[in-house]
C-alpha cells in the first residue's frame, strides 16, 4: 500500500514538475514563467522528500520558493511591462538549433546513463532513519564540510555586496536627479 | 527506497536539465534566462540527491545545500544587473546587449 502510494505521489510530483518547467520556458508573461517556477520548486521538493532529503525539501521550500522566487516576484514588479518577454528571437535557424541542442543533450545523457550505469544504479544502499535529517546534515556540516560552509557565508557575503554596489546610483545618475527635481 | 528507484530521478533531473537548456537557448528576456538557469541548477540538485540516496552517503546532499546558496548569490547579483541595466533604459534583450560598458 505506502509503496503504491509512494509511486502515485512521486508520478503526480514528476508529472508537475516537467509540466511546470516547461511553462517557465514557454510563458510570455513572466509573471507566469516565475510563478511557475514555484511550482516547480514545490514539486522538486517533493520528489526530495521520497528521496529521504527531508532538510534539503525543507530548505528548498524555505530558501527557494520562499526568498528567492520573492525577490524575482519584486524585480519583475518592479519593472512592470518592461520585463514582458517577447517569445524568442533570433533567426528560425538559431531557434530549431537550440531545440536541437537541447534534445541532442537530452539523448546524450540517457545513453551514457543506459551503457555505464544500467545495472549498478538499481540497489540503493540501506540507510537509517537518520538519513537527511537535520541534526545529521548540522553535524556533517560543522564536521566534515566545515570549510565548503564557510566558503558558502563568504559566496553569500560578497554577493550581497555586489548586490549592493549594482544597486547604487552613480554620481552622474545623482546629479541628473538632482537637476530634474530643481527644475 | 518507497516508490520509484534512483534511475526515475536522474531520468526527471536530464529532462529538467534539457528544458532548462532549452529555455536558456531560446529566450531573450534575461529574467527568463535566468529562471531557466535555476531549473537547470535544481535538475543537478535532484541528481545530487538522488546520487546520494543510491550510495547511501550524505554529502550528495550537503552539496545540493552548498549548490542553493551559490543559486541565491547568482540570483542576487543577476536581479542587481537587470534591475541596473533597467534604471540606464536598456532594452532588455539579451541578443542586443552586446557591449559591455553601457
Amino acid at each position: 500500500m505506502g509503496e503504491v502510494l509512494a509511486w502515485i505521489v512521486w508520478l503526480v510530483a514528476a508529472a508537475a514538475c516537467l509540466g511546470t518547467g516547461i511553462r517557465v520556458v514557454i510563458a510570455t508573461n513572466p509573471f507566469s514563467s516565475a510563478l511557475s517556477l514555484i511550482g516547480n520548486l514545490a514539486s522538486l521538493a517533493v520528489l526530495y522528500l521520497l528521496a529521504s532529503g527531508e532538510f534539503v525539501a525543507a530548505a528548498q521550500v524555505l530558501v527557494y520558493a520562499g526568498a528567492v522566487m520573492v525577490m524575482f516576484l519584486f524585480v519583475i514588479a518592479y519593472l512592470g511591462g518592461r520585463a514582458d518577454a517577447p517569445w524568442a528571437g533570433g533567426t528560425r535557424v538559431f531557434q530549431s538549433a537550440s531545440v536541437v541542442t537541447a534534445m541532442a543533450l537530452l539523448v546524450v545523457v540517457f545513453v551514457a546513463l543506459m551503457l555505464d550505469a544500467g545495472g549498478r544504479l538499481s540497489n540503493e544502499a540501506d540507510v537509517n532513519r537518520a538519513f537527511g535529517s537535520p541534526a545529521e546534515m548540522g553535524r556533517l556540516f560543522l564536521t566534515d564540510h566545515l570549510l565548503a560552509f564557510e566558503i558558502t557565508s563568504i559566496v553569500l557575503l560578497v554577493a550581497a555586496v555586489g548586490g549592493v554596489v549594482l544597486g547604487m546610483r552613480s554620481e552622474a545618475e545623482a546629479a541628473v536627479d538632482a537637476e530634474e527635481a530643481r527644475l | 527506497m518507497l516508490g520509484p528507484g534512483v534511475p526515475w530521478y536522474l531520468a526527471i533531473s536530464v529532462m529538467l536539465f534539457s528544458i532548462g537548456v532549452a529555455g536558456v537557448l531560446l529566450r531573450r528576456s534575461p529574467l527568463i534566462v535566468l529562471l531557466s538557469l535555476e531549473i537547470m541548477l535544481n535538475s543537478a540538485n535532484l541528481a545530487f540527491v538522488g546520487f546520494s540516496r543510491l550510495f547511501g552517503e550524505m554529502d550528495g546532499q550537503i552539496f545540493a545545500l552548498s549548490v542553493m546558496a551559490v543559486a541565491a548569490a547568482e540570483v542576487c547579483v543577476g536581479l542587481g544587473l537587470i534591475v541596473a541595466m533597467a534604471r540606464r533604459n536598456l532594452i532588455l534583450d539579451v541578443d542586443r546587449l552586446t557591449e559591455l560598458r553601457g
